[in-house]
């Protein structure tokens, strides 16, 4: 995974009856938890794997989040909710 | 005790549809006096952002053929304001690349065409009208403005031996998902049982296929595959419990459990234009008929396998279909006292004569 993006037509939104993150995508919803909508905000496409662990990272005072971002991307890629801008 | 939040709405926005597949789950009366008044644009947008504020976030624009409303465009803006992700359910036959784009600009989200067939020929005997090349049309038009494309297919005998052509094709179209969708006998497919039951060997063969596939081609494409409700010895959730996360809109404004829920006598639906949906949803006679365990007869009551609030005693249309009484327990599972109907439905003589769905009602015969 080079530079991970949404796959197309998911959108991330917050829903505030349930007051929780989602991803939206077609006919499904997938309920996320704030540190995995934080990472799937910034799977833009243009951000690489390491240029996103390093803003998360900078943002939680420089903790190593290295393997929970990865861990989060490669199962989201397993279920085809996210996939790589490079490919 | 509070309800389950619902998460899906089905807007049958019309019952008009050019196409006539034998399977169609819109109930069989659809030409009748009490669908012929449609809602108007400001009573759908409206049920949109109550269904909103009642927790929902997906809507299937369905029909019919949702295309043949003129205020698309306008529902689908709605959909958007009010924050409800949107999925269009077309034949489409309808689909323009202008008509298309004017979706997209309103904010309609996915798009998925239904194929009756992958090849050409059959495809317009099983849909009553030559629509492959403009299904197949709609498909590339909605990829190529970047919707993300769902191709469904109903699957029933006639189909289901051209699996592999199926999952080529939409391989071959960019779909992001594959429904393939095994008939559920209620609406038309009721009176057209003989002619849709497939063999277990057709079953097994298509299983393999698909498991083939998705080796194959990996999760780029999600291909949905679910066993039919008749070769099963258990029951499924029907939408995923009676009240619990869906209802269904029908074009007269009537709020149903389930599409099929009008079969089921006694039940009394209220009507959007009178009611606002949180009321039908919280409080209304329909929705709360079957919700939660309370009803269940044995051997629901007592399942020895503790599966009440994993299957929710299966599908209600179907309890009353074959065992006379909507609320006993879905004849397909291996517990009830009818189960014997549904092995026997397996052996039904065979036909490939259709009764296509048109505005005039069918003679339904009586299974079981």
């Amino acid at each position: 995974m080079t530079r991970p993006r949404l796959v197309t037509g998911a959108r991330l939104r917050y829903d505030e009856v349930r007051e929780e993150h989602v991803l939206l995508v077609p006919e499904g919803v997938v309920r996320l938890n704030p540190t995995a909508a934080e990472v799937l905000e910034l799977c833009d496409g243009e951000r690489s794997l390491d240029d996103i662990v390093g803003a998360l990272s900078a943002r939680y005072d420089g903790a190593d989040v290295r393997d929970d971002v990865h861990d989060l991307v490669d199962a989201m890629a397993l279920r085809g909710l996210v996939v790589d801008a490079a490919a | 005790m509070q309800p389950p939040r619902p998460s899906t709405l089905i807007a049958e926005l019309s019952y008009q549809c050019p196409l006539h597949c034998p399977y169609c789950s819109n109930p069989l009366d659809i030409g009748g006096g009490m669908y012929r008044e449609e809602l108007e644009t400001e009573h759908w947008i409206r049920a949109f952002r109550e269904a909103r504020a009642l927790g929902v976030l997906q809507l299937a624009l369905t029909g019919g053929e949702p295309m043949l409303r003129r205020d698309l465009v306008e529902l689908c803006a709605g959909a958007r304001d009010a924050g409800l992700y949107s999925s269009l359910i077309t034949a489409g036959t309808l689909l323009t690349r202008e008509g298309a784009q004017a979706l997209k600009s309103a904010g309609l989200d996915h798009v998925q065409v239904s194929i009756q067939s992958p090849d050409a020929e059959d495809n317009d005997r099983i849909a009553g009208n030559r629509s492959f090349e403009k299904k197949i049309a709609a498909a590339r038009i909605a990829k190529e403005l970047d919707f993300p494309l769902t191709i469904n297919c109903v699957l029933h005998r006639q189909n289901l031996d051209r699996i592999e052509e199926l999952l080529d094709l939409a391989l071959d179209l960019g779909a992001q998902r594959l429904e393939l969708a095994n008939t559920q006998y209620y609406g038309w497919a009721v009176p057209n049982q003989e002619a849709l039951m497939p063999s277990w060997d057709q079953l097994r063969r298509a299983e393999e296929a698909v498991q083939r596939f998705r080796e194959r081609v990996g999760p780029k494409v999600d291909v949905l595959w679910v066993l039919p409700d008749f070769y099963e010895e258990l029951p499924k959730p029907c939408m995923g419990g009676w009240g619990r996360t869906a209802m269904v809109v029908a074009p007269n404004g009537d709020v149903l459990p389930c599409q099929a829920a009008s079969t089921i006598p006694g039940l009394e639906f209220a009507n959007i234009r009178e009611r606002p949906l949180e009321w039908i949803w919280s409080e209304s006679d329909a929705f709360a008929r079957f919700r939660g365990t309370d009803w269940m007869q044995e051997p629901c009551r007592t399942c020895p396998l503790g599966r009440q609030e994993m299957d929710w005693g299966g599908c209600r249309c179907q309890a009353l279909r074959l065992a006379g009484d909507a609320a006993a327990t879905d004849p397909v599972c291996r517990f009830s006292p009818h189960h014997d109907r549904v092995i026997a439905a397996r052996e039904s003589a065979q036909t490939d004569e259709f009764v296509y769905r048109t505005m005039k009602r069918p003679r339904v015969p009586e299974i079981g």
